[in-house]
């Protein structure tokens, strides 16, 4: 499979999510760590962004950094599919290569 | 070895950080290496390219003539997302001419940078092999 897009900024503070999804080829994958996690919550701007993104992404969102973050799982868009360190990491295997918005 | 293709992407303004900089020197060492080394400059990325950078006032390495000698690495496919440009109120003529000699066709002088739209970034991204980002 193609690209997995790796976001770790948060939406409001950098413009990394915009670019990737402004770059980002139908197909390929959105995987939300760190502070890029913020993006998931419903109701927020980005999150109306991300739902778009999903008619043409396979998105997925870090559970220990949305845990830290205190984001709780009922308060995501529908859609997200939340992932553990594994399953990062065969996500990383799974795609051709990752490329990482800074 | 194999060569595989590179692709740079650059997103970082050059003096308010490292970035720009640290990417210069590992695509120079890449292309030693003969990879197939492609850059891209995304959002603030293309203020690396702008015409005129002296940094010497600020005691730092005025690394902006640098760019110069990338032809001469065979790196020659440089894109910048017209986009970027565009916010920023940047157009080609804004950036520093970067060319190359093709040996291919009498030592002809040619652009390097090639300036393109999101849509044709997002294939050059997916052409890749590995992809570094600064």
């Amino acid at each position: 499979m193609s690209v997995l897009h790796i976001v770790n900024k948060s939406p409001y503070e950098r413009n990394s999510l915009e670019t990737c999804l402004r770059l980002a080829r139908p197909g390929s994958a959105i995987l939300l760590i760190e502070d890029g996690v913020y993006a998931v919550r419903a109701g927020s701007s980005a999150s109306a962004r991300l739902q778009q993104a999903l008619e043409d992404h396979p998105v997925y969102a870090l559970r220990a950094d949305l845990q830290a973050r205190g984001v709780q799982p009922e308060s995501l868009i529908d859609g997200i599919t939340l992932v553990d360190y594994d399953g990062f990491v065969e996500l990383t295997t799974e795609y051709e290569k990752s490329q990482s918005w800074l | 070895m194999a060569s595989k293709k590179f692709l740079y992407v650059n997103r970082k303004a050059p003096h308010g950080s490292i970035y720009a900089l640290e990417s210069l020197e590992v695509v120079l060492i890449g292309a030693a290496f003969e990879q197939e080394v492609t850059l891209a400059f995304v959002d603030d990325g293309v203020y690396q390219l702008l015409q005129n950078q002296d940094s010497s006032a600020l005691g730092s390495k005025n690394f902006s003539p640098t760019y110069r000698a990338l032809g001469d690495y065979d790196v020659n496919r440089i894109f910048v997302e017209r986009e970027s440009l565009e916010l920023r109120g940047l157009a080609k003529e804004d950036l520093m001419p970067l060319t190359w000699e093709d040996e291919d066709d009498d030592w002809a002088e040619k652009d390097s940078i090639h300036v393109v739209s999101s849509k044709e970034l997002a294939e050059i991204i997916e052409q890749q092999d590995v992809l570094l980002n600064f």
